[in-house]
């Protein structure tokens, strides 16, 4: 082709495009792939964070593995990331059922729900801790004052993980609801019309029109989920520290503590490198559960 | 049958929806109800109404806590983050949406991925390096981490704005000789605009909420943002919960304004991404 002064200036077009993604990813680089890279290099050291790291391949990962802290983080994880995952999705199912057939309020609830998903995590949890889960000045309180046999269930090695998990539960079903109603919102009418012409129920018409509408969805908020609550930290390091003893550790709050209190910047790598292969590990456990359902329908 | 016109369904929707939102309001109305309460109040009864609401505890928080300067870090950090993001990411989307470069696919695929990988896979190098370079409490080095980690969520979110503009107004541009810079300025970046905003919220929002890294990058009095204010005030104020809740109050009243003024675009904002994809 001959180089016309106009292709020349398409050509040079073309590789200013590269412009516009360059600090987008330079940015990106830099604050996540490098960092990322450094610290599968520091997982196969030992290292307090000043002086100069020691390598000593895989010892990190064979600690690890023998601790029996690692192990609990471990289920813990896996415990939180199923019951995240299920519990609040059949909840916000049913809300943003309930959502659709009701003629007044809709904003009004909708507005409710999501309020805790936009307010601090750090303010949430300690709202529950005081005002809901203290024996001496919160609900709990209350109720053993009415002489019934509650107690706090972040204190109860037995109980604190499921404590923590009821209130980030209580603050992210709301945010499934307002998307799973935008989604039922999109479902053309006539089509719910005609079910009930046809004599259908309500819950014929959701279990056999509106939720298979709302499929892809439901599926793209689960994957979401499951990225997501896999790395939790905030609740429980605020909640609970990972106590009592490391009842109610998870990955998250293990690796960090690792690196800041303990100064061990080495291992708390490799645990988090463990979270990331984990999470990816929840993920496809996740994608492989979505193609065999897919399969049999 | 009509559940539009069944009244058992009608009572059952409300009589759920209600409680639900009971449920929801009860914990924060025990942060507002409490701050206004005393100590000894409180404990002598852990649910009840203040006898005479003390409103001078709010002033006093905000005084003894310094918490007009930690709304104003917070304030700076998210509107710093914001204009790294929209800087950075629209461009970025804009090459993506319309192929420009050969290696979209995999740039789109590492951003994809970059959204998987947990913090604490990245903030240990980025704290020691920080640390040793005098970038901890700095305000400018968090807003770029904060950047960093925001901007695969608002490229792809802009990316779906950009997908809807469409492309004959960029061809006539370029036939009238408008460069690829005076196309994204003066084409691109207005007629996004409307997705910037939605990205403004939702990236200010997080900013506004932020906790590990807050607390991580900031820990003197004076840097700390609302958050990292709040968690450094939990171990002072420990067991004085008035103070504790109206510290609380204060630092989530802007963002539950903010939040109830704009509901409709925050929600369609956050919903959007999911129910179309």
């Amino acid at each position: 082709m001959a180089a016309t002064p106009d292709t020349l200036r398409l050509e040079s077009e073309r590789d200013s495009a590269w412009l516009f993604v360059l600090p987008a990813l330079i940015l990106s680089a830099s604050v996540v792939a490098f960092p990322v890279i450094a610290t599968i290099l520091l997982s196969l050291t030992d290292w307090n964070g000043l002086g100069t790291p020691r390598f000593v391949g895989l010892d990190n990962f064979r600690a690890l593995f023998g601790e029996p802290r690692f192990w609990v983080a471990v289920s813990n994880n896996f415990i939180f990331t199923g019951l995240f995952v299920t519990l609040p999705m059949m909840v916000a199912l049913i809300a943003s059922a309930f959502l659709m057939i009701i003629k007044f309020g809709r904003t009004f609830f909708q507005v409710i729900f999501f309020l805790p998903v936009t307010i601090a995590t750090i303010i949430l949890a300690q709202v529950w801790r005081g005002m809901i889960y203290s024996p001496v000045t919160g609900a709990v309180g209350w109720l053993q004052g009415l002489g019934l046999a509650v107690s706090n269930p972040l204190a109860d090695p037995s109980t604190s993980l499921y404590g923590v998990l009821l209130v980030d539960m209580w603050h992210w079903w709301g945010y499934l609801t307002v998307i799973y109603f935008a989604a039922l919102r999109q479902v053309d009418v006539s089509l719910i019309e005609a079910a009930f012409m046809d004599g259908a129920s309500y819950i014929a018409t959701f279990r056999f029109i509106l939720l298979p509408m709302i499929m892809p969805t439901i599926l793209f908020m689960l994957l979401m989920t499951v990225i997501w609550s896999f790395r939790v930290f905030d609740w429980v390091f605020i909640l609970t520290e990972g106590g009592p003893g490391f009842s109610s550790e998870v990955l998250g709050t293990l690796a960090y503590k690792t690196a800041f209190q303990q100064m061990a910047v080495g291992r708390a790598s490799a645990y988090s490198l463990v979270m990331s292969i984990l999470g990816l590990v929840a993920i496809s456990i996740y994608l492989r559960v979505q193609y065999k359902s897919e399969k049999l329908s | 049958m009509n559940p539009y016109q069944d009244r058992s369904a009608q009572f059952f929707a409300y009589l759920f929806l209600c409680s639900a939102a009971f449920s929801v309001i009860f914990p924060l109305a025990l942060m507002i109800i409490n701050s206004l309460r005393t100590n000894f109040e409180i404990l002598s009864s852990p649910l009840g109404f203040p006898d005479s609401p003390n409103f001078a505890v709010y002033k006093q928080v905000w005084i003894e806590a310094r918490l007009g300067r930690a709304i104003m870090n917070s304030c700076m950090v998210a509107a710093g983050t914001v204009a790294i993001v929209c800087l950075v990411a629209t461009p970025a989307a804009w090459v993506i949406a319309r192929r420009r470069v050969p290696g979209w696919l995999a740039i789109s695929l590492y951003f994809l991925a970059t959204t998987t990988v947990p913090v604490q896979m990245f903030i240990f190098p980025l704290y020691f390096l920080f640390a040793k370079i005098g970038f901890i409490n700095n305000h400018f080095a968090l807003m770029f981490v904060y950047a960093a980690i925001y901007t695969p969520f608002s490229l792809f979110l802009l990316r779906t704005y950009i997908v809807s503009i469409p492309i004959e107004l960029e061809e006539a541009a370029r036939i009238d000789g408008a460069s690829n810079f005076q196309i994204f300025a003066r084409i691109i970046f207005p007629l996004t605009s409307p997705g910037l905003l939605t990205v403004a919220l939702i990236v200010s929002l997080n900013t506004w909420n932020e906790f590990l890294i807050s607390i991580t990058f900031l820990q003197t009095d004076s840097a700390a943002t609302a958050t990292a204010r709040f968690y450094q005030l939990s171990g002072r104020y420990g067991s004085q919960w008035p103070e504790m809740m109206a510290t609380a109050t204060l630092i989530a009243a802007p963002t539950i304004i903010f939040f109830v003024l704009l509901q409709r675009r925050f929600i369609d904002g956050i919903s959007s991404g999911a129910v179309k994809n």
